[in-house]
């Protein structure tokens, strides 16, 4: 396996390694399969790959009908639309009846880099999130992506999972790894801190840990990739031991993964939340490596905002 | 066509007018005009064009049925009681708190309902991935959307209208209930959606029109839809919005209001008239 793949690449190819397996499974898509990478599915099986053109709202209600006929349908397109454009429908033709779509967006938050503000999806997990019954996944890099996308097929119900345009480090591929709808992974101990994060922000806690460290700050790393449900679990048992906690997402600092624990450390066990993210601000155009930089979505960002939890601590 | 075949539908479609009045009613809300407009269509459909079990709600080669003008679901209840999916007696709790029937359609919970719909112009295109997996499957099952005139102001309705065209769902009926009224008006005057003819055509439709009260006009358009290959079919039903009660007749203001005790009374009345007017046996 390469070194760094974009999630949606992930994403493209396991759908194409599903289609052998399981022959429910069919792909929509808005005119953007080859940016969704749904074209990899497309070009295997064209016959089960559905182009609905760019008319998202028809498409997400296209994959309820077709789910309650026994298809397994993944719906794709950039995260802006699946979960802004399109929530009433993955709400109510959806979510409601609890069907059996994945929806499948990619090119979410800041990392979308040129395209700017109109495409950079910092709300679509607060949104989602709050549908009754959706499983929200977020994952961190191409391993975790795959296999977020097996997990969604065994699982039967509505699923929103995440997927990002910019190629990122493979952090996930070790024998022991293991994903589970629901369950966060514990990517490294510590005793001062609890850094939780998801997506792009996992391998960049990595590196923030490191950096924690020569300061003589131990940071224990929690991968949430499932924001619903949250493993409230793993991450107040590690808030026990810490007393403090960081949460790091490529989101707006409202309503998503950082929201998601601050209510679960708030309700079983309040220690200081501090919350690492794009600040309630619209993105903007650039190279998505120097956004990533301006917003601060980085290591140095994360380890300001550990050290603030600290300072919080009584 | 047999005339005894006419009248039974004709009766059942006062039975379902009937039960639309006495839903409202108890519930003290819902939306008795656009219910009352698609009666005869719901009749036609349910008591002779759908191949539906009642023993075997979710059979996959069924037809299937969405409402997708959602709150006349208590036209849908009402037919759906008669057909035997759930007992009669829960029109009358219609609308209240922990009872089965939603004030728009609910699929996991009510049997028979074979999609739930009420924000506008989902449930057109729910039906159509229904016939899209008819087809991906290799099953001969059809697929009927029921969309108001006022509905399909929704963007997602021609969306849907695009898309059927495009793969060529020739096992899928729209049925617009073109009653020329919604909440604020007359559809032509609020948001003019007509002709309906030229535009679905335009978009490759197949287009039947029809008086949507006239059994026999309706049964012939369900059997001339299901002979047109390679296109979808529509037809565009004429209808009166309320019809069946003379006070709700062609009335924008009895979209989504319930009769007051007098006034469930007298519709009662005229219904139960109308219905043994049309003789044989209660």
């Amino acid at each position: 396996m390469a070194d760094k793949i974009a999630t949606r690449e992930a994403y493209g190819n396991a759908l194409a390694e599903l289609g052998e397996i399981n022959k429910d499974i069919v792909v929509l898509d808005a005119d953007l399969a080859e940016a969704t990478k749904t074209c990899i599915f497309k070009k295997k099986f064209p016959e089960r790959f559905i182009d609905c053109g760019i008319a998202e709202n028809n498409m997400f209600s296209v994959a309820a009908g077709l789910s309650t006929c026994g298809k397994i349908p993944f719906a794709s397109t950039f995260a802006m639309f699946a979960a802004g454009r399109s929530f009433d429908q993955v709400r109510n033709s959806i979510g409601y009846p609890h069907l059996n779509v994945k929806i499948c967006a990619t090119h979410a938050g800041i990392s979308v880099g040129e395209d700017g503000a109109t495409h950079q999806c910092n709300e679509d997990i607060a949104l989602m999130r709050t549908i009754p019954g959706m499983v929200v996944i977020n994952p961190s890099d191409g391993v975790e992506a795959r296999a977020a996308v097996m997990a969604a097929v065994e699982y039967n119900g509505p699923v929103y999972i995440r997927f990002g345009r910019l190629a990122l480090p493979i952090i996930n591929n070790n024998e022991g790894y293991k994903f589970e709808i629901g369950k966060a992974i514990k990517m490294a101990e510590g005793t001062d801190v609890t850094i939780v994060a998801n997506g792009m922000m996992v391998s960049e806690a990595l590196e923030a840990k490191k950096i924690l460290a020569e300061e003589g700050i131990s940071a224990s790393v929690i991968n949430a990739h499932t924001v619903k449900p949250l493993d409230v679990e793993t991450i107040v048992s590690d808030a026990k031991k810490t007393g403090a906690v960081v949460v790091s997402e490529e989101h707006n600092i409202i309503g998503g993964l950082c929201s998601a624990v601050a209510e679960a450390i708030g309700e079983n066990y309040p220690v200081p939340v501090v919350r690492h993210g794009v600040e309630d601000v619209f993105g903007k155009s650039g190279p998505a490596k120097e956004l990533i930089e301006y917003y601060g979505l980085n290591a140095k960002g994360i380890v300001e905002k550990a050290k603030k939890a600290i300072s919080l601590k009584k | 066509m047999e005339n005894e075949k006419i009248l039974a539908l004709q009766k059942i479609a006062t039975e379902i007018r009937l039960g639309i009045v006495e839903a409202v009613f108890n519930a003290k809300s819902g939306h008795p005009g656009g219910a009352l407009s698609s009666a005869d269509i719901l009749a036609c459909l349910y008591f002779s064009e759908l191949n539906v079990d009642v023993n075997n709600p979710k059979d996959e080669n069924r037809d299937r049925f969405v409402m997708s003008k959602g709150h006349s679901c208590p036209g849908l209840y009402s037919a759906l009681a008669l057909k035997g999916y759930f007992p009669a007696t829960e029109l009358k709790s219609f609308r209240h708190t922990g009872a089965l029937l939603q004030g728009h359609p609910d699929m996991k919970a009510i049997s028979g309902v074979d999609m739930s719909a009420g924000s506008l112009g989902q449930g057109f295109s729910c039906a159509c991935g229904m016939a899209l997996a008819a087809k991906l499957n290799g099953k001969d099952y059809r697929t009927y959307a029921l969309v108001g005139d006022g509905e399909s102001q929704e963007g997602q309705v021609w969306e849907a209208i695009m898309f059927a065209a495009h793969y060529k769902l020739d096992n899928l009926c729209l049925i617009i209930d073109n009653n020329g009224l919604q909440i604020d008006g007359r559809v032509s005057d609020v948001m003019n959606t007509m002709p309906y003819e030229s535009k679905l055509e335009a978009f490759g439709w197949n287009v039947i029109t029809i008086d949507g009260h006239n059994i026999e006009e309706i049964l012939d358009a369900f059997k001339k839809a299901k002979r047109v290959k390679g296109k979808p079919t529509a037809i565009v039903a004429k209808t009166v919005k309320g019809k069946g009660v003379s006070f709700m007749e062609d009335q924008a203001s009895w979209h989504g209001k319930a009769p007051n005790e007098e006034q469930y009374n007298q519709a009662m009345a005229e219904l139960t008239a109308y219905k043994n007017s049309l003789g044989g046996n209660n």
